[in-house]
This record gives structure tokens, C-alpha cells and sequence, in this order.
């Protein structure tokens, strides 16, 4: 520790004014950590613009710009939602995220039907659904029991082995994952007379769930659950002196993590209609680590964020430059966003409005709202 | 009754591996024991990249994802100083070098400002991986690049029992990984620089307050890791081939490796290497197609019951 960093320590032990007794939920709203959304201002003119933007935009959208870049922006944010709810709250960064999305994506195409014989089982849709849930759930909580074991960067690691693993896993089994080329023509069923695979119906499909995603993760972070979830983050030893369960908060973030990340699973597996090793190889794990971090850990919506970007750069990076360099683009991108935002794109807003409020002479403590990388 | 446990495991662990072993000598000795040598020589290479990213690790807490870019790296000028001046040793001078030089710039323009993030910087590694990946393939190209060996360690050693013939590249690998670890050794227990080293991942603010020039050690220790790195390429290019995806299969081998001996310690680099090559190369031996899950199961069992890996210690 250098002298400077040093005397700054020891600032913040400078006795901190005593704070007077006040209800919980006022405390709550005036912590710039805890949640965003507060019970005093639960909706907001710019939720309503949004939500009516998404409900009717595939009335003036194209059928590529609806089916490629909006619906698969949904189901990528919805994987990337679990890794900003276990990253951001739990303080976990998972890599095996799309591990897990996978494993659904797996079980609905095996228990479902699929153009590949001898694989699938054949059962109807709605099993296949539930039970790739399910079991992606029940995987997610068992490689969460394994990671919680470590802390910080050693989770990112074990994670990224895991991941690793089930991919050579289904890379190498043919008898039940069909090696190599995976498991074709894994796609919604035609239900009440639509079917689901056509951009319109397959965009709300995907646009029901991720806001059920995105309302739950607000919800959840909200309840006892998901404020214990955040003094684990900040101090797991001060909760666990306070009588918490550490270790029990922290598997049950990644089995709700895994639920969310499986539901994203099935979606993108049917957006794609496929479902092999390469959707679960090492680049997509990096890939949904990219989206999260690209929009902001600090919030649920960074996730969507980052997948709107992130889709938009894959689709047109041939128009920028090569067609073959979109991992250079992509990783050019995420590179200046991590060297210089705090928070993503989403730190970059906060610092923004920030900016903008103190000139209106309005409240400031939006300014400490960015959370630094180092806890 | 403390004694007991260890020598519990030991015996669970141990019996069925010398009984596998006796099994697989006696069904066919040659395969057994070219497999052991193979498994051992492709732990030596593992174990040169994988010292270089405990190092890193152990010292600054910064988990290095590029690592494997920098293999490729070290591999690739390798290469192509072998191809320019003819001379195995140039090459490996040339990747350390390359390596090591990539290593200090990023340590020197980047990590340098953000101390103690470890997180940011895990990120920004990976960034960087991305970046240098892409920008290696579109200069060299995709196309599989291999290495001769030096006309001296060309072509096989005859006359040897049981296994009758072994390359002299491969074999010559164990010297050079044996030599490499205790170079490293020495060096961290016998040197003034290794002094500072060591007390550094133990108490970084304490080695500063004793009036060492911290950024000086970080930026020497990062360069020797990257290095390593670079000359594990040059050795790599040979054994393996240089094409991309290595990087990233021997980042994920470094991973697997660092976190099975335990993070920060050199000797626990060189367990872990011994157990990884050797579980994948006899893995490959005689189940070919759960080879890789095998080593991963040894990944989830070893952490399962030691989190912070065999010679780990609290951070």
C-alpha cells in the first residue's frame, strides 16, 4: 500500500457521524447500494416510454430487425440477467452461466422432439420445458455448491472449468448428447393456432420472459433474501457474525441464477433451432460475461443493454470492418468499456445524470451511485 | 486419530491407482510406459506456462486470461525467428523476449492504475485475450504452424528397454521443465529480487513499507510470468503446433493446473502439471473419449475437498 493510499485509509476510520434511528424503508431509499427502485417511486414516466417502445416494436420493425436483433437481444439479455443478478448482487461472477442455459437447451431438445433420431425421447413439449428447467436448476445449485467454496476471482476460474467440461462433456458423448453436431431442429410448438418460431409471435414470447425476468430480479432484490444477498456481497464476515447463513444465501443465488439463466436457455435455443457443443464453448461463456459487464452490473436493465449492443455489433460489424474481425470489435469494445467505466454503459449514464442533476443544483449522492470493481 | 485420515485417503486414492498401474503393465507394458513418458513430458510443458501465471498470480492477485495469447505469441516468433535465422536457441530467447515485453506493457500501461481491482483487471485480461487472439490470426493466418526440433534433439532414442524407441524432443522436455523449476526455485528462495517476491505475496503493503519499490518488483515478476509463457510457446510450437484455439487450450491447462496445485506456489504448479498431463494423456490412452471429463472430475473432486488446491494457502 503506497503512502497515498495509506493515508486514505486511514481517513475513512474518521469517526462517522451518528445516524438517527429511521424506518427501514426510508434508510433503504437513501442507500445508493441497495436496489435502485424504491417503494416511493416505483414506476416512472421513462419505464412506461420503454415498455411501450418494446410492446410495439415489431409493428414498425422489420421481420430481421424483430426476429435477429430484438428477439435474440431478449434471450441473451435474459442469460446475461442471471450472471448481473449473481455478479452484481451476489458478488459471484459466474462464468458457467451459459453452461446452465445450455443444459436446458439440451434436456428440452433430448426430452422434446427433434430432427435427430435416436437422441430425443419424444415427449410432449410442455415436459421437455419443465424438466430441462428443472435440471439446468438442480445443475446450477450443484456447480454453485462447488464455487461458493472459493471467493472472487478464484469463482471465475472454477467456473470457467466447469464450463469447459460439460463442453468437451457434450463434445465427446454421442450416445446422449449426439457429440459434434449436436441436436437439430429444436423449435416451439404450434400452439392455439400460431407458430411460436415466427418473429412476431417467438418476439413476445421472448419479450413475456424477459420482463418477468427483469421484474423478478427488481422484485427479489428487494425482498430480506435479496438485501441479506447484498451484506453477503459487501461483507460475507459481518453476516455471517450477524447469524446469516453465507454459504446458504450464496448457493441459493446461483440455484435462482440458474432458473432464470435456464428459462433464457430454452429461448435461445429455440431462437436458434438448434442446440451444440459451439453454443456452449468457451467464447459464448465469455460472451454472456461480455454482455453483463458491457451494460452495467449495477442494475438488471445493464444486461439487456449490453445485449442490444452486443447483437447489433455482431450483426453489422461487416459493415464497420471485415467480417471476420467481429472479435476484435467486440473485444475493442469491451476493452474500452472496462478501462473506462466504473460501471459499463450504464456507469456512463449514471455518471451523465449524475453531471447533469448536480448542474440543476439537484441531490448528489447519484454521483456515488457508480460502484467500483474493487470490494 | 489425526493420523488417520491422511493415510485413509492415501489408501483410497492409492490402491486403485497401483492396481490400474500393475493392470496396465502387465496387459501391455510398451503403451504404459510410452504413455507415462508422454504424460510426463506434456506435464513439463504445462508446468513452464502454468509457473509463469501462479507467479503473476501469487504476487499481484491478477488472474492473467491472456496468458494463453501470450503462449501463442511466444510461439509464433518462435517460429518465425527459427525460420529467419535457423538457430532453436534464438527462438527461444526470441519468444521469452516477445512474451515478456507484451507482459511489461501491460503491466506498466494498465494493471499499474488500477491496484487492488482485482476484478477490473481479470476483465481487461480478457479483453485483451480477445483482442490478441483475433490480431494474431489475422497476421499469421489460421493455418497450422509446427516447429522442427534442433537437428541435435532430431529424431528418436533407439535401444531402450522395454519402450525400444522415444523422440529426443519429448524426452529432453523433462530436463528442461526440471531445470526451468528449480531456475524458478533458486531464484525464489535464493535471491535478493525472489526475496522481495515472496514477501510481497505475502504482505504487499508491509514489503512497501520496508522501503521496496513495489511497481519495480510487480513489473519484474509479471514480465518473468509472461515470459514463461512465451518460452512455453517456443517449446510448444514444437510438441503441439501453433494454430488458434491453443491459447485458449492452454490457458484453460495453466487454469486447471494453478487451481489443482493451489494459486501462488511454484511446487504446487509443478503437482498440479504432473496430475494434469498425466491424467490426460492416459485418459487419452485408454478412454479416448472422456479423456478431457476425466480431468475435470479430477478438477471438481480435488476442490471439493481442498478449495484452495493441494499446496493452497489462505489468501
Amino acid at each position: 500500500m503506497s503512502a497515498a493510499n495509506w493515508r486514505r485509509a486511514m481517513n475513512m476510520q474518521t469517526p462517522r457521524p451518528v445516524t438517527t434511528p429511521s424506518p427501514a424503508s426510508a434508510r433503504l431509499a437513501r442507500d445508493p447500494r441497495v436496489g435502485r427502485f424504491t417503494f416511493e417511486n416505483p414506476v416512472r414516466p421513462r419505464h412506461l416510454i420503454a415498455l411501450a417502445f418494446l410492446v410495439a416494436y415489431p409493428w414498425f420493425a422489420t421481420p430481421f430487425f424483430t426476429y435477429q436483433i430484438g428477439a435474440q437481444a431478449l434471450a441473451l439479455g435474459l442469460i446475461a440477467l442471471s450472471l448481473t443478478f449473481l455478479g452484481g448482487y451476489g458478488g459471484m461472477i459466474s462464468l458457467a452461466q451459459m453452461t446452465v442455459a445450455g443444459i436446458a437447451g439440451y434436456m428440452v431438445a433430448i426430452f422434446g422432439t427433434a430432427a435427430t433420431d435416436g437422441v430425443t425421447l419424444g415427449w410432449p413439449w410442455w415436459l421437455a420445458v419443465l424438466l430441462g428447467i428443472v435440471i439446468a436448476t438442480l445443475a446450477a445449485t450443484f456447480i454453485g455448491w462447488l464455487s461458493v467454496r472459493t471467493e472472487g476471482i478464484y469463482t471465475i476460474m472454477i467456473t470457467l472449468a466447469i464450463g469447459v467440461g460439460f463442453y468437451y462433456l457434450v463434445l465427446q458423448n454421442y450416445a446422449v448428447f449426439n457429440g459434434f453436431q449436436g441436436v437439430q431442429k429444436v423449435v416451439p410448438p404450434t400452439l392455439a393456432g400460431i407458430y411460436w418460431r415466427d418473429p412476431t409471435p417467438f418476439y413476445y414470447l421472448a419479450l413475456f420472459w424477459a420482463l418477468a425476468g427483469y421484474l423478478f430480479v427488481v422484485y427479489l432484490v428487494r425482498t430480506p433474501f435479496g438485501i441479506a444477498l447484498q451484506g453477503i456481497r459487501d461483507n460475507p464476515r459481518r453476516m455471517h457474525a450477524l447469524g446469516f447463513n453465507v454459504t446458504a444465501h450464496r448457493v441459493a443465488a446461483y440455484a435462482v441464477a440458474g432458473a432464470i439463466a435456464a428459462v433464457g436457455g430454452v429461448l435461445f435455443t429455440w431462437y436458434n433451432g438448434l442446440v451444440t457443443p459451439g453454443s456452449v464453448g468457451t467464447s459464448w461463456l465469455i460472451n454472456i460475461l461480455i454482455i453483463a459487464v458491457l451494460g452495467g452490473l449495477d442494475h438488471p436493465v445493464g444486461a439487456f443493454l449490453g445485449a442490444v449492443v452486443f447483437v447489433l455489433l455482431q450483426n453489422f460489424a461487416i459493415d464497420v470492418i471485415d467480417r471476420e474481425r467481429f472479435n476484435l470489435v467486440i473485444g475493442a469494445v469491451f476493452l474500452v468499456i472496462v478501462l473506462f467505466s466504473r460501471d459499463g454503459l450504464l456507469g456512463w449514464w449514471t455518471a451523465l445524470s449524475a453531471r447533469l442533476s448536480t448542474q440543476r443544483g439537484g441531490n448528489t449522492w447519484k454521483a456515488a451511485r457508480g460502484r467500483s470493481y474493487a470490494r | 486419530m489425526t493420523r488417520f485420515w491422511p493415510w485413509f485417503w492415501a489408501l483410497l486414492i492409492g490402491v486403485p491407482i497401483v492396481a490400474l498401474a500393475a493392470w496396465g503393465l502387465q496387459d501391455n507394458a510398451r503403451l504404459f510406459v510410452v504413455t507415462f513418458l508422454n504424460g510426463l513430458t506434456l506435464a513439463s510443458l504445462y508446468f513452464i506456462v502454468a509457473s509463469g501465471f501462479t507467479l503473476v498470480f501469487g504476487l499481484m492477485r491478477n488472474v492473467n486470461l491472456a496468458h494463453g495469447s501470450l503462449y501463442l505469441l511466444g510461439g509464433y516468433l518462435g517460429f518465425f525467428t527459427a525460420q529467419f535465422t535457423g538457430s532453436w536457441l534464438l527462438a527461444l530467447a526470441a519468444g521469452f523476449a516477445a512474451a515478456a515485453a507484451v507482459g511489461l506493457a501491460m503491466q506498466v500501461s494498465i494493471f499499474r492504475f488500477m491496484p487492488g481491482q482485482d476484478l477490473r483487471q481479470t476483465l481487461v485480461t480478457i479483453g485483451l485475450s480477445i483482442v490478441f487472439a483475433d490480431l494474431l490470426m489475422w497476421a499469421i493466418g489460421a493455418q497450422v504452424h509446427q516447429m522442427s526440433p534442433p537437428p541435435w534433439l532430431d529424431g528418436p532414442i533407439r535401444n531402450l528397454p522395454v519402450i525400444r524407441a522415444y523422440s529426443t524432443y519429448r524426452l529432453s522436455l523433462l530436463p528442461i521443465g526440471i531445470v526451468i523449476g528449480v531456475a524458478l526455485w533458486l531464484f525464489l528462495n535464493r535471491t535478493r529480487v525472489g526475496m522481495m517476491i515472496r514477501a510481497g505475496v505475502d504482505d504487499r503493503a508491509m514489503l512497501a513499507a520496508a522501503g521496496v519499490n513495489v511497481n519495480l518488483v510487480f513489473a519484474t515478476t509479471f514480465a518473468i510470468g509472461a515470459g514463461l509463457a512465451g518460452l512455453g510457446g517456443v517449446i510448444g510450437a514444437v510438441e503441439l503446433s501453433m494454430v488458434p484455439g491453443e491459447d485458449t487450450r492452454l490457458l484453460l491447462a495453466s487454469l486447471v493446473v494453478v487451481i489443482v496445485g493451489g494459486m501462488g506456489s511454484v511446487v504446487g504448479a509443478a503437482i498440479g502439471a504432473a496430475i494434469f498431463g498425466l491424467a490426460e494423456t492416459y485418459g487419452l490412452a485408454y478412454a479416448p473419449t472422456y479423456s478431457v471429463v476425466f480431468t475435470f472430475v479430477i478438477l471438481v473432486l480435488v476442490l471439493a475437498f481442498r478449495p484452495r488446491g493441494i499446496l493452497g494457502r489462505p489468501a
